[in-house]
């Protein structure tokens, strides 16, 4: 172990650099775009916003790795937190329309008018305003997490058990927030948003003003979890990650430590899914689709998880990947995702990371077999040479 | 006595028509003098509706069925009555040919007043008839054009009729008369005539008839016993309609969820896939019936009982190849585990997609299963759902028998139990793993079959199960297969008795919370397994 950190250490300017590089044509990306129509640097709408989508993306896949590379909880259902973070800010979106709207109700908006609703539920109320939206952009998917974590952790519900039932949270949350009477929108989510703050969303500069939000809350994000990870607190959570039992028999409250994790990363999530929604306009249910979350789950295990850039790296290469053959060759990309899933797991367990040597983050093997000491599997020596 | 009238009315009518009898010969004819009412006005209409009612005559059937059904014609000269039938004119008593209908013919009209005296007439005229489904289809009418003035004839009919299904609607309907009777205990009559039935149309009669003002007090206390007793009966006809759908819905889970319990329960093996084998399973049944119907179209009705074990292999070879090839260098490693059969189920749905196309395929259900049986008036039981039932829990049975009376579930036990005794015996443990997880996979496979009965064949049909089947391990209690089964008809009837309240989404968000909570007071699930093996 101390091995590893001082070889860590030593790379590190190494790393450094290579951080230093990607930061910089991220800053990039919005300058480029201001540029004159027909410089041939210049950077379209389209790229910037779909840049800043994946900024937001990683996001999530950080506040994944938070808590499954480093407290080995794998939540299925983080794009539950990242969705209800979106609708507070689709909320917030959806109320400042104002008049605007197809049915030019100056309090409700269009989809309640078209539902013949007389009253805005109680549960819109102050949404109208841009502080109170961001504060529940944390607060819904932090108190979700927290009752949700307190009721699992404090039952020791731990590793696949966890998953499973994470998956079927937002599994409810989809079929919930299909239906009308929910007072959101439905099928349909929310959409035909008008402007941000005042600033009209369909402008370049707004467009550049969302990214850089989401850039800066990306590099907030990072040295958030960067910090955690670092401190006494993170020691905690990989001890835990690799040995469950024997952290407790230490004394320590395993579920205080991992229900601090699991809320701090849900909020993370949740204003990942704010500054996504107005990037791409909209917020529907098929955000909370189980298959989304478990998307999310494969950027952070192609990056390299227990590694913070790694789940950034895997964020990125995964969503390039899958915008560059979903538009060129749309029925090779679920082969491609499934093979990713396969491979990744076979192959490369410790991600893009590991691949390039520098996975310094993540001890060796990751111990995920140590993760369920409470399931009824048959313990296999793992290379299974000569069995039988 | 019924087929003597009968064969005299043919005789006569035939020898109306042979003979081609004059006119004034029959004008004495009290038939076709009542029928001749029908020209005039329409008080003088209803008059001659009554009239012909209270003969009797069965030629009166075809006649006010005309006038109903607005063929009965009017000569604009003599006011001659005509039936028209192909546009051609009939006279109304004997039937002769009188040539096409525009020809000075008026249609003879009715206003709703004649049209309610007619529709009980007929009903009437009706319960004599010969023919047993126009006897029924009369039975059902006096019922919903109720009377006073029919009391005697349903009397009467209910005297003469055999039938049971006949006589029994004959009581509903002379009870439903009765009720309008001014005589207390006529009415008391027909209360206690009318209890037995569990029509929702009765029931909302004896409601109102409960509401009237001035009740009879004696009759006021028969109707509310009536109307216990009925609501009594039509709760337990609704309890058995709902725990029959609840056991429908459970027997589905069951079988989705048995290959999981093998899989998951038994090998701790997350297999994300499994709903793309109960995919599988459900696409070799839409093959093997298109095979039948190419080259077998005889026996395509058995094509079903084919394709059970043709799933079971397919998709057990099938898992034997994944376990071989991929699962088994993961195992201790369930998250991984997990991501990866994600990965399989994604390319194994695209695999199909590009096969078969993304829409759905037609499976027919072979004639033998298909029909409902009606149990009392309100409830149906669809066959195919019974049999579905009945698979799941053959299915159940041949695994309990294959784990405790083969070779086989002797040693998947003993690798379950401790893998390294098991192998120091002499068992060949990776064998016993990847035939195991093949009967998991194949068990889906035959799940698929019992599916393709009851939804769409579809590259996701697999997808809209797993969470749930997930959730019948997890609440029965991993690795128990009693858990697996209490599990999944319990999930299924509270599902069932949660949908009336609350809609399908929130009944199923309900559950899906419950176990959530559940699974706080029992981590391991209803049935759990104790001992040190759990601890490992």
């Amino acid at each position: 172990m101390a091995a590893a950190t001082n070889a860590a250490r030593e790379r590190a300017p190494v790393l450094l650099v290579l951080m230093g590089l990607a930061l910089a044509l991220l800053v990039a990306v919005p300058i480029l775009n201001t540029l004159p129509e027909d410089s041939p640097y210049r950077l379209s709408d389209f790229s910037v916003v779909l840049i800043g989508k994946y900024l937001c993306y990683a996001m999530l896949a950080l506040s994944i790795d938070l808590v499954w590379g480093y407290c080995g909880v794998l939540s299925l259902g983080h794009g539950a937190f990242f969705a209800l973070g979106g609708y507070a800010m689709g909320m917030y979106l959806m109320r400042s329309i104002g008049t605007r709207g197809v049915y030019r109700d100056p309090i409700l908006p269009d989809f309640m008018v078209f539902l013949n609703w007389k009253q805005l539920p109680w549960y819109w109320y102050g949404f109208d305003h841009f502080a109170f939206a961001a504060i529940m952009v944390v607060v819904v998917p932090g108190l979700l997490a927290l009752a949700f974590g307190w009721l699992a952790f404090r039952s020791r519900i731990t590793g696949v058990y966890f998953s499973i039932i994470t998956q079927a949270l937002t599994f409810a949350l989809l079929l919930a927030f299909f239906r009308n009477d929910m007072g959101f929108g439905g099928n349909n989510g929310l959409t035909d948003f008008k402007d941000l703050l005042g600033f009209p969303l369909n402008t370049g500069a707004t467009r550049r003003g969302i990214y850089v939000a989401s850039l800066v809350g990306l590099v907030g994000t990072y040295l958030v979890c960067r910090r955690i990870t670092r401190s006494k607190l993170g020691r905690v959570l990989i001890a835990i990650r690799d040995a469950e039992s024997r952290v407790r028999f230490l004394g320590y409250s395993v579920t205080a430590y991992k229900l601090f994790v699991f809320t701090l990363s849900a909020m993370l999530a949740g204003i990942a899914g704010a500054l996504y929604v107005p990037q791409v306009g909209i917020i529907n249910p098929s955000e909370f689709s189980p298959a989304n979350s478990i998307e999310a789950v494969i950027w952070v295990a192609v990056g390299g998880r227990g590694a913070l850039y790694g789940a950034v790296i895997g964020a990125f290469a995964v969503n390039g990947a899958k915008t560059w053959l979903t538009t060129s060759v749309p029925e090779l990309w679920l082969f491609v995702l499934g093979g990713l899933f396969i491979a990744v797991t076979l192959f490369l367990p410790r991600g893009l990371i590991g691949l390039i040597g520098l996975g310094g983050g993540a001890p060796r093997g990751l111990g995920l077999d140590r993760l369920l000491p409470r399931l009824s599997v048959p313990k296999v020596p793992k290379p299974r040479r000569g069995d039988g | 006595m019924m087929a003597f009238v009968s064969r005299a009315c043919v005789l006569l009518v035939a020898c109306l028509v042979l003979l081609a009898a004059p006119r004034g010969a029959w004008a004495q004819d009290a038939f076709a003098e009542a029928a001749a009412g029908l020209a005039g006005s329409f008080d003088d209409k209803i008059a001659a509706i009554d009239k012909l009612a209270a003969l009797g005559d069965p030629r009166a059937v075809p006649l006010l069925q005309a006038l109903s059904d607005g063929n009965l014609l009017v000569h604009e000269g003599d006011n001659k009555l005509a039936i028209e039938r192909d546009k051609t004119a009939y006279d109304a008593v004997t039937n002769q040919k009188l040539g096409p209908s525009d020809a000075g013919y008026d249609t003879a009209r009715v206003n709703n007043r004649v049209r309610g005296v007619l529709r009980g007439a007929l009903g009437r005229l009706q319960l004599a008839s010969p023919d047993r489904a126009q006897r029924l289809a009369a039975a059902i009418d006096v019922f919903k054009t109720r009377s006073i003035d029919n009391l005697p004839i349903i009397q009467g009919a209910l005297a003469r009729e055999s039938d049971p299904e006949i006589r029994a609607q004959l009581q509903v309907s002379l009870g439903a008369t009765q009720l309008l009777s001014d005589k207390p205990e006529d009415r008391l009559a027909g209360v206690k005539a009318l209890a037995g039935s569990s029509d929702p149309d009765v029931r909302a009669m004896l409601v109102q008839e409960r509401q009237s003002p001035n009740v009879d007090p004696k009759v006021a206390a028969a109707l509310d016993a009536a109307m216990g007793a009925m609501d009594s009966r039509l709760a337990m006809l609704n309890l058995v309609q709902t725990v029959f759908q609840g056991l429908s819905l459970g027997s589905v889970l069951l079988l989705a969820a048995m290959g999981l319990a093998i899989t998951f329960g038994v090998m701790g093996v997350i297999n994300m896939a499994h709903g793309e084998m109960v995919m599988l399973g459900a696409y070799t049944t839409f093959v093997t019936q298109q095979v039948f119907r190419a080259w077998l179209p005889a026996a395509s009705e058995y094509s079903l009982l084919v394709s059970i074990p043709a799933a079971f292999v397919v998709t057990g070879f099938l898992g034997i190849l994944l376990e071989r090839c991929l699962i088994r260098f993961l195992y201790g490693r369930p998250l991984e585990t997990l991501l990866m059969t994600w990965g399989l189920s994604m390319i194994l749905q695209q695999v199909v997609r590009s096969l078969f196309g993304p829409t759905n395929r037609e499976v027919a259900s072979p004639s033998w299963m298909t029909g409902a049986v009606p149990l009392g008036d309100a409830v149906t039981i669809t066959l195919n759902r019974v049999w579905i039932i009945v698979f799941g829990l053959l299915v159940l049975a041949i695994i309990v028998l294959v784990t405790r009376a083969t070779t086989f579930g002797l040693h998947m036990r003993a690798v379950t139990q401790n893998r390294k005794i098991a192998s120091t015996m002499g068992i060949r443990t990776a064998m016993v793993d990847a035939f195991t997880f093949g009967l998991g996979s194949g068990i889906a496979g035959m799940a698929g079959v019992a599916l393709s009965q009851i939804d769409n064949v579809s590259p996701n049909l697999g997808q809209s199960y797993i969470i749930d089947s997930f959730m019948v391990v997890v609440f029965g209690g991993v690795g128990n297969l009693w858990g697996t089964l209490v599990g999944a008809f319990l999930l299924g009837i509270v599902n069932k008795f949660l949908e009336p309240y609350s809609g399908a989404v929130l009944g199923k968000i309900f559950v899906l919370v419950a176990i959530i909570i559940f699974i706080q007071r029992r981590p391991r699930g209803l049935f759990a397994l104790r001992g040190r093996a759990v601890e490992t």
